[in-house]
């Protein structure tokens, strides 16, 4: 069982891996796995308890209501799910500042919270007003030889490549 | 296919979160819940997220083709149009560079211990999300719905058998693959 204390796996057996558990998905579920509708629903959640029930009145809770759903519980899945693999590996610590980061823009805990907030807010709104994530549009959809995927997968990465371009060598 | 199966709610909720245990054990043990990997893939230094995407891709993509044909499974392609897609995912893209994880990659590295993933990434996310469905019906009036081509697929599009288009994409991608392999990135 050595194989699962590796730190890292080849990038294929994990994509093989991947692709098959999404036709596990499809067969025990009937569902693309896709993880950002689940934050959605964790925010309607969150504004219930702050604002009451007509939060659920809102137009978009309606389409997803805020409830654990079955994508809920993948994306709590998920971070189970690594949690164990980074145990088995030593690889599990706690880091405010990736080496990456530190590298070309120091290591003030600040900064990269301020910019890792700033690019999780984008990438929410991002998200939902594409319909689908990295997981929902670019594995479960291109699987699908959707139209709407393909053209999202690409749009992530020129949006992805052009602005890390831009805030490691311009900035 | 497994319809009641499908319709037990509890047995379902258990069945997404075991996916999502090995989901995300994948992720890790590929390295791309790392952000450093996933910033090396955004610069084109480390292509490790290309390659787990892709050869997921082509797997999933004859997998889930052959349950289809088996009537085992049915498909559920997303909806979209140039307003919602192409914005959507250009905006996806520049949130993507900043914060160097994605929802589901950040949920993975919260769980390896990053914590500007859960401090940053993860508050930032259900703020992004919120401030959308406070604005959703402004956009979808005016933005989400231009350019509509709703639910299509390649298949479709191009009034084909599927597996004309599966095996010549799959050899493709398999040859890209190969090719990034060669140059050694």
């Amino acid at each position: 069982m050595e194989w699962l204390s590796l730190e890292q796996w080849s990038p294929y057996a994990v994509g093989v891996g991947i692709g098959l558990l999404s036709c596990v998905a499809f067969l025990l579920s009937d569902k693309p796995i896709g993880c950002s509708t689940a934050f959605s629903r964790t925010s309607g959640m969150i504004e219930i308890l702050f604002r009451g029930q007509k939060v659920g009145e809102k137009a978009y809770y309606k389409k997803f209501a805020p409830s654990i759903d079955w994508e809920w519980m993948l994306v709590l899945g998920i971070f189970i799910g690594a949690f164990i693999s980074a145990r088995l590996s030593g690889d599990l610590r706690t880091e405010w500042v990736p080496a990456k980061w530190s590298a070309t823009f120091g290591d003030s805990v600040f900064l990269r919270w301020v910019v890792s907030l700033i690019g999780g807010t984008v990438i929410g709104i991002g998200a939902r007003w594409a319909g689908g994530c990295t997981s929902g549009h670019g594995i479960s959809g291109t699987l699908q030889l959707a139209v709407s995927s393909w053209l999202a997968v690409i749009c992530f990465f020129i949006g992805g490549i052009a602005t890390a371009l831009f805030i490691f060598h311009v900035v | 296919m497994f319809r009641a199966l499908h319709a037990k709610q509890n047995v379902q909720l258990t069945i997404g979160l075991m996916i999502g245990v090995f989901f995300g054990f994948l992720l890790q043990k590929g390295g791309v819940t790392k952000y450093d990997v996933i910033m090396g893939q955004l610069l084109l230094t480390d292509f490790t997220v290309v390659k787990v995407m892709l050869t997921a891709i082509v797997t999933g993509k004859i997998g889930v083709h052959l349950l289809k044909s088996l009537g085992r499974a049915e498909l559920h392609p997303k909806p979209g149009s140039f307003g919602s897609t192409v914005i959507g995912g250009l905006l996806f893209g520049i949130g993507f560079g900043l914060l160097g994880y994605c929802p589901g990659t950040m949920a993975g590295a919260v769980g390896q211990g990053s914590l500007d993933a859960l401090f940053g990434g993860i508050v930032g996310l259900l703020i992004g999300v919120g401030l959308f469905s406070e604005f959703y019906p402004i956009l979808e009036k005016k933005i989400l719905s231009k350019g509509d081509f709703g639910d299509l697929t390649f298949p479709r599009l191009f009034k084909m058998n599927h597996w004309f288009l599966i095996i010549p994409l799959a050899a493709g991608i398999i040859a890209l693959l190969v090719w990034i392999e060669i140059s050694g990135l």
